[in-house]
């Protein structure tokens, strides 16, 4: 099964990287990698852009991480956790996943590093880091692309359904392996 | 809201800090932040360039079109303010499969090029349409089928069964999509149409629809 998906996902990119321009030469005569290179001149200009709304976000997160503020955060919801029976390790990830793709990807490995992939707390982990994106990265690389500066609701939609995919990642684990 | 959670984050910091006695990590910190805002932002350039240039290609061969039509009916539904054959439907369409197949640096620059799309349907140019928001949410919740970095990571650490993740994962993304589906059409109800008059909200605005360039708009320089 994995294999199947693994050589797929191996294949896909050339594939689709093949295929684009030799269906448009052969069947629509396009002119193809001029076309390529008119399209491309785009890419550089929009990941510029870019650059002052990630600095902004990155800073802020990296600064609330160092500071503690997210633990103290995390020490107010720990006793929930505690009383519903889910293992309080894996809720550092719930704040990390919207904010920050890299660190939470670094804390999930961590966290099957020391309790083992098998574990609950390794399954659960890996649940939620495969099952949301990381939402302030998402609206801040969008939206900074096109110079959105009113957001309207896009970040609440986001960051509610990362709590439900939390919290159901939470309660699919513990029924499925529980 | 974005402002105010910038704010908090920045402001609790500080406050925290102050406290615990650790403002020179913080210091340090905001630092490291900025520098990693421009390393990711210029990891984005080759990528994007790339897969612009790429998808210039299908968009002038045809192939966005021919994938909008196929999928077309169900994101006509999704995203019924963009009128027929624009040809934000058809980078909407890549963008998605992109991000369902794992293709995820493929899947930012589609997606952006969607946005910028949407953005000539726009009235204002600074504030988010209902559309925008849909294909936030969407790829907030990221529909992914096989979670491959993570399959890779359980197999480093001696996993007994790497891809026994797989069943839920999909589970709990759909669960979150649907979440994020069924919260951006209660919002979107709930916020006035942006364009003032028009009693018909299911019809794309006439004056909107006719107005853009539905051809492959070029360079378009964002402010």
């Amino acid at each position: 099964m994995y294999d199947l998906f693994s050589n797929l996902s191996a294949w896909m990119i050339p594939a689709i990287i093949v295929f684009i321009p030799l269906y448009a030469a052969l069947r629509r005569k396009v002119p193809v990698y001029e076309t390529f290179v008119e399209g491309a001149k785009d890419g550089f200009g929009t990941a510029i852009n870019i650059i002052p709304h990630l600095v902004g976000m990155m800073v802020a997160i990296s600064m609330f991480r160092a500071s503690g503020a997210m633990e103290l955060m995390l020490s107010a919801v720990r006793p929930l956790f505690d009383w519903f029976g889910i293992p309080s390790e894996v809720l550092p990830l719930g704040i990390l996943r919207p904010l920050t793709g890299a660190g939470s990807l670094a804390f999930t490995a961590d966290l099957i590093q020391t309790y083992g992939p098998d574990s609950m707390i390794g399954r659960i982990a890996s649940t939620i880091q495969g099952s949301t994106d990381t939402t302030l990265y998402v609206l801040t690389v969008y939206f900074g692309a096109i110079g959105i500066r009113r957001t309207k609701y896009a970040l609440k939609v986001g960051l509610f359904s990362d709590l439900v995919g939390f919290l159901a990642a939470i309660f699919i684990c513990l029924y499925i392996f529980g | 809201m974005v402002n105010w959670i910038w704010l908090f984050f920045i402001a609790a910091s500080v406050a925290v800090a102050a406290i615990n006695g650790n403002m020179d990590a913080v210091t340090q910190a905001a630092f490291e932040g900025a520098k990693s805002g421009v390393t990711i932002s210029f990891g984005l350039i080759s990528i994007m360039v790339f897969w612009l240039g790429m998808m210039r290609i299908a968009e002038d061969a045809g192939l966005l079109k021919k994938l909008a039509r196929m999928l077309g009916p169900l994101v006509r539904k999704l995203f019924p303010d963009i009128p027929h054959n624009h040809p934000a439907i058809g980078y909407i369409m890549s963008n998605l499969s992109a991000n369902l197949f794992g293709l995820g640096n493929a899947a930012t620059p589609m997606g952006i090029k969607a946005m910028q799309e949407l953005q000539k349907l726009n009235p204002d140019q600074t504030t988010a349409t209902p559309a925008m928001c849909t294909l936030l949410a969407l790829n907030t919740s990221s529909i992914t089928l096989v979670p491959t970095t993570l399959i890779a990571i359980r197999m480093n650490y001696g996993s007994a069964n790497p891809a026994e993740i797989i069943g839920t994962t999909l589970a709990a993304t759909f669960v979150a999509t649907s979440a994020a589906i069924v919260a951006d059409r209660w919002y979107r109800r709930k916020s006035p149409p942006m364009i003032p008059p028009q009693t018909n909200l299911t019809k794309p605005p006439s004056n909107i629809s006719s107005s853009t360039p539905t051809t492959s708009g070029g360079g378009e320089t964002l402010v």
